[in-house]
């Protein structure tokens, strides 16, 4: 994975609200390579705060404040433009393609060596000659190796986390934090974890805002 | 284009209907200026309320409606109440699915010829129990009462109400529930029905009035069942719509609004029976009986479900069985010979029914779930709350066919559209969009939003997501919502005889017209062929998933 031209990602005096309840207000910014944690107990917002920078915000909720990449606003481009990648608690490698054809799935279009960068991009998390296998055939590590792949391919310019490692057994779970924040660093991008998990936030090193 | 889809549906769902009973209500008041009718008048009732034995229809009608109806729901009830996870229950829920799609003329046909007086049930029987050795005289099927009617329609409703309260269950949490008066000392079949039940009628009152109408309107059924002189009300409304002596349409007209009444007197009888049953289960959900009736409730529970589904199945395999049959004398409970001679013989007249059926099916399903997903994906764009146009999707369910459909082709005629095979796939459409959205909204609705969320966000637009994600995973419920409204369509008797002018020509209409006929043989393979393709549709629907997605375990789920 070589690294890319990254921006800061600012997020600029955010505020949310739902029926005119204050639900969190926050302001900050994540340099390339970086991973801000911003902790909470459920129903805080977090996740909330997650799916309006993504571009999917549920209009019951009102918000406020930018979000920049760079010089570019990301607000006002759909979701499919803004380049955040997101990375949940469930792998979601969709069920009706092999693990070759999600990995594809997050290729860019123009991409000519797709055989080669997805091969590269399994060999990488230690699941060489995987391509053809069904999704679930694979074990929860298997499948989030995939699913952190399938990110890294699509070149995001920066990324979402909420709670990615909640349901991963303890064992791995160390691995997975591990894994997911060097891959990230090295790729210099900037990332925005979302969790209740101190250990996540231990993990992902960077300054941790606390919610309500 | 999107945006148009929901107000798109509900014109095609209203602006039909509305059009028929407007077309019915002028003429059943003397105005129908193509047939000479300029003056509004009162001679169109004044005829209809001399027809002999119009009460008796009415009656009839309205009591088969009901009775049926309140059958059906209750063994539904009953069925779910005592038999949570028996053996019983996962056979019946694999059961009904292929049962609600054979379609009711079928049915019919094969009850009848199951209890007739040279029925399956009379050759089981005798000569060892009854001493017969010739068919009793007894007019069993098309009884004057309707009875034979109405088991027939129980028969058919019962699969309908299961499917219903199947599809509405989840959502209230039944174990918890159950769980918990269990351990406050209630017994199963008890603790269900104190329960889940109250939860569960409002969920399924649509329904159950959507079965009520079509119950006390029915045609098809009703030919093959039900009483001849006088027939049912819906069958004496055809027969005069049908008459030669076109001036006699006035007077159809008026009993077409009759029909509507009689249907919305049902419902309103019906409505005040729910008052009334409320207000007597009040007392008894809270006096704290936890055991009484227990084993009764539970025998009858298992025991009428399964009964009504094993004879639904019998009267399938009388089909089979009267369509084989060679020389056959009566108290013998098998024929002598079995042959495919009426096979053989009724394969080149199968040809263009055939073709027809496929035809309007796909042609109206395909438009019909095209126009459903189109306003499924718009509310999930506009992050739109359903539900508040919902009942309006029944509506072509509640109204009785019989009671627009005559105004609908006058409409028609005057806007210049002759009845033809397009007007009887829009007629059909009708009938297919409300049980196609029916049965996809949901799986559409509970669709984790996180798989689109992550499509897009590796870069796919609103667009390809929804044709490379949601469509794809999707799939099972897509097919069954398919192979739903191919039944539908595969069933419909009226409209196409309707909106065909009888001209456009099924497996069904033809299969209704041989039951003035007594050939039971040809009617046990035109019925058999009826029968048999919806259930090619639900299993190309349970088995094309697994097959494209032969190596993807998750998908065929």
């Amino acid at each position: 994975m070589t690294a890319f031209a990254t921006a800061p990602l600012r997020l600029e005096q955010i505020q949310i609200a739902l029926a005119d309840r204050a639900l969190l207000a926050v302001d900050a910014t994540i340099a390339p390579g970086e991973a801000l944690t911003v902790m909470g107990p459920s129903g805080s917002g977090k996740s909330t705060l997650l799916a309006y920078m993504a571009g999917f915000l549920d209009p019951a909720f009102s918000a406020n404040g930018g979000v920049w990449l760079g010089e570019r606003n990301l607000l006002n481009l759909p979701a499919e433009k803004r380049g955040i990648g997101l990375l949940f608690q469930d792998p979601l490698l969709f069920p009706h393609l092999s693990v070759g054809g999600n990995l594809r799935f997050g290729l860019p279009s123009g991409v000519t060596d797709k055989s080669r960068q997805v091969a590269q991009a399994l060999a990488q998390v230690g699941l060489a000659g995987f391509e053809n296998r069904d999704p679930a055939t694979l074990s929860g590590g298997q499948k989030a190796r995939v699913a952190l792949m399938r990110l890294l391919l699509s070149k995001p310019q920066a990324v979402l986390l909420d709670e990615p490692f909640s349901k991963l057994d303890t064992a791995l779970r160390q691995e997975m934090r591990t894994l997911v924040f060097s891959q990230l660093h090295a790729a210099g991008l900037p990332a925005l974890l979302v969790t209740h998990d101190h250990a996540d936030a231990k993990a992902a090193g960077g300054q941790v805002i606390e919610l309500g | 284009m999107l945006r148009l889809a929901p107000a798109l549906i509900i014109a095609l769902l209203v602006l039909p209907v509305g059009a028929g009973l407007v077309m019915v209500l002028l003429p059943a008041f003397g105005y129908l200026p193509a047939l000479g009718g300029h003056h509004a008048s009162l001679a169109p009732w004044q005829t209809l309320f001399a027809q002999p034995g119009l009460g008796r229809s009415v009656a009839v009608s309205f009591a088969s409606g009901l009775v049926s109806t309140a059958m059906a729901l209750m063994m539904v009830v009953l069925f779910l109440a005592a038999s949570r996870g028996t053996w019983l229950d996962r056979g019946i829920r694999r059961l009904v699915s292929p049962l609600l799609a054979v379609p009711h003329a079928a049915v019919a046909f094969g009850f009848a010829f199951l209890i007739a007086p040279s029925g399956l049930v009379a050759r089981l029987l005798s000569p060892s129990l009854t001493g017969w050795e010739r068919p009793p005289d007894a007019l069993i099927v098309n009884d004057p009462w309707g009875l034979s009617l109405i088991a027939g329609l129980v028969l058919k409703e019962m699969p309908f109400l299961l499917l219903m309260s199947l599809a509405a269950l989840p959502q209230l949490q039944v174990d918890n529930r159950l769980m918990l008066a269990r351990s406050l000392g209630y017994s199963p079949t008890i603790a269900w029905l104190k329960t889940v039940l109250p939860s569960l009628y409002p969920l399924i009152r649509l329904p159950v009035y959507a079965v009520i109408a079509y119950a006390t309107s029915v045609v098809d059924m009703a030919l093959i069942l039900g009483p001849t002189l006088p027939p049912t009300l819906s069958v004496s409304i055809l027969n005069w719509f049908n008459d030669p002596d076109i001036t006699r349409r006035f007077m159809a007209s008026a009993a077409a609004v009759l029909q509507l009444g009689v249907t919305l007197a049902a419902l309103l009888c019906w409505w005040l029976l729910e008052q009334l049953t409320r207000l007597l289960m009040q007392n008894w959900l809270t006096n704290g009986g936890r055991q009484r009736g227990e084993t009764a409730l539970r025998v009858v529970g298992r025991s009428a479900l399964l009964l009504s589904s094993m004879t639904a199945l019998a009267a399938l395999v009388g089909l089979g069985l009267f369509s084989l049959a060679g020389f056959w004398r009566f108290p013998e409970l098998l024929p002598q010979m079995l042959t495919l001679d009426h096979w053989q013989r009724s394969a080149p007249m199968l040809a263009k029914p055939l073709l027809n059926t496929a035809l309007i099916g796909l042609i109206s399903t395909a438009l019909a779930t095209a126009l459903v997903l189109a306003t499924l994906e718009n509310e999930h764009r506009q992050h739109l709350q359903p539900k508040r146009a919902l009942w309006l999707l029944y509506l072509p369910l509640i109204v009785p066919q019989i009671a627009f459909l005559f105004g609908l082709i006058v409409a028609a005629e005057s806007l210049g559209i002759r009845p033809q095979l397009g007007l009887v796939i829009a007629g059909h459409l009708l009938f297919v969009l409300p049980y196609v959205y029916l049965s996809l909204a949901e799986a559409y609705r509970r669709l984790d939003p996180r798989w689109l969320q992550v499509a897009r966000s590796l870069g796919v637009s609103r667009n390809a997501a929804f044709w490379r994600v949601r469509l794809p995973l999707l799939l099972a419920p897509l097919l069954t919502a398919f192979a739903v409204g191919l039944a539908i369509s595969i069933g419909q008797y009226l409209p196409t005889q309707l909106l065909g002018a009888g001209r456009v020509t099924t497996v069904t209409t033809e299969a209704v017209a041989l039951a003035s006929g007594n050939n039971r043989r040809l009617i046990g393979v035109w019925a058999l062929v009826q029968a048999g393709l919806p259930l090619v549709g639900f299993m190309l629907a349970l088995a094309l998933p697994r097959l494209l997605g032969a190596k993807r375990r998750e998908l065929a789920t």
